[in-house]
């Protein structure tokens, strides 16, 4: 948590050099994505579905403030405790104080991302609660004391022997077993005990309906259940584009959710909340953290129709050859380089740069976010800014002013095709990262424009 | 002014201009439902017979019983329904439940879920903390689709409801799939032709 | 039909070839083609490393040289796409307009405007071929393995016609080379490693050439072939649509 921040293309290189992880890290990927080609495929519909996805989310978003107040009416009906957190700290501290208030020092807590944006789990550490995440992957990063490098896949950057190892040091389990059957039920026999007996449940939200008030979490491996159900406090933790307006919408998004993140049909549970069971409180806590801030940037308001299935990570070939990490932010990938620099443009200049533009994104997107074309938007408010420093710059310019004057452009291309050495890739110099594993084209005698002049100017 | 009216306000001043809320079709498709959501459940990890009557699933459970394993039994149309003891159950006392036995009100033969209301199973923690789960559900309560699903349930009928598609599983370690994760080692479905 | 040829940059200095094959494939197929002599470039540039606000020059030159014709065909797919996405000029807007609606990719113009069945060519060997992604994904040149779409290739439509030529197809059938612009300097280690795949397949299929729509693309595959002593060589379609 607290390492420096490294640029991105520093870090993808580090990551790729262990040859064999990174091969494995990009097929691995690279087969999930080809697992949501696949049940995509078998809806003929696929492609009307994320229409209206999209259409449900455009017209969400132009009427939030309405949605949400419709939410928290219905679920105060509901008996639940709704609480409005303007930044990450009022997040933490209103849960701080819901668990302060019954005296809860042991938390469990399943896969929330808006949790990792808040960096709760530090803030209640600080104050003497401890929480354990009881996503299997999450749980395994945790021990680790690291952060999940894939929204859905927390542990993708870790191989078996990983976490063989991790659990002999923190489970007692046999040293260099790493099976996966005997790894998962260590944890299950573990987390289990910590489900029964823990003070307070934390889980995140996958979709929140207006005309109910109630929340829907999805998951797998049943652990926010198992958490939410065992315990006395149920705190569930939303970011405001959560919202959907009706129940029946829930169908669109459920058949596009889990095909899109891992080509399963849906996942194993889709809980729908609507009241404490007897006895219990339940808290739902709707959080801006600078998402207001989105909705009015023309440009990259759609970033907020994301459902965080994370297709754009497993189809990008920029985050499987650099692995999430790099991306040093609690969202990699794609989408969270568009979102990244709305938290802070600063820290997360290099983000929108690590992307070739390939556009394969924007195409996996279950609610159709035109991720490339904000990629590219971001570079131009970056640069504008001044994010990219003076040098960069500068040598813009100086290639600009070439390209837009024939008269230069054709007498530095006369000089040994001097004109090209303007182009980034192809500075005449060594140390010009081109030349690392890569050859230039030899210049030719002349260009094309000289070969015309003389062929065909007279004939 | 308080988070609520500050971050409504900042909403209200930054949303986009208004766009219709489209129309929703329900992609029916004329197929076999039932072959369907056998295909789909066994292709997730969940096993499934089908059976003519309630007599099978009750020879089923008194072979589990037999064997001496706990069995809470939540189908009130069987001899032996025991589910309204454990409403209140603490997980502890649940943890050591083998196999639970409930009924189901929706499939779904697109994705293999099944929605189970709280109804159903009393006390949430039951079909979660359980070691192996079995649902069943009338042959005419499986749909084509979660749109067509979505048309037959109330979402906020009863406190709580959950969709349950095959066991639960994870691939968390290397992308291996593990069936058995948190939640039921195990779970099998009984679809019961006869209504 | 006054026919406009775009050069990109690029191409005209260190690819000349590519030009020349393009420029006599369409008079062949009976063309009648100007080449504007004062063209520069399309502006990508500097627009995909964020300086947009810089390719006010690149615009007015661009349309200084291109306005008029019934139609602009360039061999990129990638600089076809910028000028459609991003050409402007406040004081010409109607012909910026103009060209953005009349500029084509070169296999666009072949199977949609001239519609070409028939292309004459012969090119007796194996082949691979790289979908250049702003052709593919922004310019519709071919369908996309991420969408449930009918499937579609405007560069085999054409390539399917050229005798003797062997088309193999690589697992990954349109993944991403890496090139990317500034991103293959700034980004080196990623953009190597995703030639260095895209490369791996080809060989894979042992090819003996490896085609593109787009040379930026091209020259980055073909510069890890050279590094590595491939003997496989990287062609633009143009060259091979035009090959006797």
């Amino acid at each position: 948590m607290n390492k420096t921040i490294e640029d991105h293309s520093k870090a993808a290189s580090v990551f790729l050099q262990d040859e064999q992880r990174a091969t494995w890290h990009d097929e691995t990927l690279w087969f999930v994505r080809a697992k949501r080609d696949k049940a995509a495929h078998q809806l003929p519909e696929w492609e009307a579905l994320r229409d209206l996805a999209s259409q449900i989310k455009d017209h969400t978003l132009s009427r939030l403030d309405e949605y949400l107040v419709q939410f928290e009416t219905k679920a105060n009906e509901n008996g639940v405790t709704v609480h409005w957190a303007n930044d990450a700290d009022e997040h933490n501290r209103i849960i701080h104080g819901i668990l302060k208030k019954h005296n809860a020092k042991n938390v469990v807590k399943s896969k929330s991302m808006l949790t990792e944006e808040c960096q709760l789990n530090h803030y209640l550490r600080d104050h003497d609660i401890s929480v354990v995440d009881t996503d299997l992957g999450e749980y395994i990063v945790q021990l680790r004391e690291e952060q999940p490098s894939h929204i859905v896949l927390p542990a993708i950057h870790l191989k078996k022997e990983d976490v063989s190892n991790t659990f002999h040091k923190h489970l007692n389990t046999e040293k260099g077993n790493k099976d996966e059957v005997y790894l998962t039920r260590s944890a299950r026999k573990v987390l289990r005990q910590k489900f029964i007996t823990a003070d307070a449940a934390i889980t995140g939200v996958n979709f929140a309906v207006a005309e109910t008030g109630g929340f829907v979490v999805c998951t797998n491996e049943g652990n926010a259940d198992l958490g939410a159900h065992a315990n006395k406090i149920h705190i569930a933790c939303m970011g405001f584009e959560k919202i959907i307006p009706k129940a029946e919408h829930l169908g669109v998004f459920l058949r596009l959710l889990t095909r899109s993140a891992t080509g399963q049909p849906i996942t194993t549970y889709s809980s729908h909340f609507h009241r404490p069971k007897e006895g219990q409180e339940m808290h739902i806590v709707i959080v801006n953290n600078g998402r207001a801030n989105q909705l009015g940037r023309k440009d990259f308001k759609n970033s907020l129709k994301c459902i965080r299935c994370a297709a754009c990570f497993n189809t990008c070939p920029v985050y499987r050859r650099s692995g999430g990490h790099s991306y040093h932010n609690s969202v990699a990938g794609p989408i969270g380089s568009i979102l990244a620099p709305n938290l802070d443009m600063r820290k997360n200049a290099d983000l929108p740069f690590a992307s070739t533009l390939c556009g394969s994104c924007t195409n996996v997107c279950p609610v159709k976010i035109n991720i490339h074309e904000q990629l590219w938007n971001w570079r131009q408010i970056l640069m504008k800014e001044g994010y990219g420093g003076t040098a960069k710059k500068a040598s813009m310019k100086v290639m600009a002013t070439v390209l837009a004057s024939p008269t230069i452009y054709s007498l530095s291309g006369k000089i040994g095709r001097g004109m090209m050495r303007i182009m980034p890739w192809s500075v005449n110099n060594k140390l010009n990262p081109w030349y690392k594993h890569r050859e230039l084209p030899e210049p030719p005698k002349q260009s094309f424009t000289e070969w015309y002049k003389k062929k065909r100017k007279h004939e | 002014m308080s988070s609520r009216e500050q971050i409504l306000a900042s909403i209200k001043q930054n949303r986009p201009t208004l766009t219709p809320l489209p129309d929703l079709q329900s992609f029916d498709v004329d197929i076999d439902l039932k072959s369907k959501f056998v295909e789909t459940l066994t292709g997730i990890g969940g096993m499934c017979t089908i059976v003519n009557d309630f007599e099978t699933v009750k020879d089923y459970l008194l072979e589990q019983q037999a064997k001496g394993l706990s069995v809470i039994q939540g189908v009130t149309e069987l001899e032996g329904y025991n589910l309204n003891t454990y409403s209140h159950s603490h997980a502890s006392n649940l943890e050591t439940i083998d196999t639970v036995l409930i009924n189901g009100h929706i499939a779904v033969a697109e994705n293999g879920a099944i929605w189970v209301r709280e109804k159903d199973i009393l006390n949430r923690l039951i079909p979660f903390i359980c070691q192996n789960l079995i649902i069943v559900i009338a042959q005419k309560d499986i749909v084509a689709n979660m749109h067509k699903a979505y048309e037959k349930i109330t979402i906020d009928e009863d406190g709580y409801g959950v969709f349950i598609a095959g066991p639960s599983k994870t691939a968390d370690i290397e992308q291996s799939l593990v069936i058995g994760a948190h939640g039921p080692l195990s779970l099998k479905v009984f679809i019961v032709q006869q209504s | 039909m006054k026919i406009a040829l775009f050069i990109p940059c690029y191409v005209d200095q260190f690819y000349p070839n590519v030009a020349i094959a393009t420029l006599q494939l369409l008079e062949k197929l009976g063309c009648d083609v100007s080449y504007p002599l004062t063209q520069t470039c399309c502006g990508q540039p500097m627009a995909n490393a964020g300086f947009a606000s810089m390719t006010a020059g690149c615009d007015k030159n661009f349309i200084a040289n291109f306005s008029g014709f019934d139609y602009i065909v360039g061999p990129s797919g990638s600089c076809v796409l910028h000028l459609k996405e991003h050409l402007h000029d406040d004081k010409r807007p109607e012909q910026a307009a103009a060209i953005r609606k009349n500029i084509y990719e070169l296999t666009e113009f072949l199977t949609d405007v001239l519609q070409v069945k028939n292309i004459n060519a012969s090119f007796p060997h194996k082949v691979g071929l790289h979908i250049s992604c702003h052709g593919q994904r922004m310019l519709h040149l071919a369908s996309m393995s991420e969408k449930v779409e009918p499937e579609f290739s405007k560069a085999e439509q054409l390539l399917s016609q050229v005798k003797g030529l062997q088309l193999l197809k690589t697992k990954r059938l349109d993944e991403c080379c890496g090139f990317g612009g500034t991103f293959c300097v700034t980004e080196e280690a990623v953009s190597v490693r995703m030639g260095q795949d895209r490369v791996k397949e080809h060989v894979y299929n042992n090819v003996e050439y490896i085609t593109g729509g787009d040379m930026s693309c091209l020259m980055h595959l073909e510069g890890i072939l050279k590094r590595k002593k491939s003997n496989i060589k990287v062609l633009h379609f143009a060259e091979i649509l035009n090959a006797q």
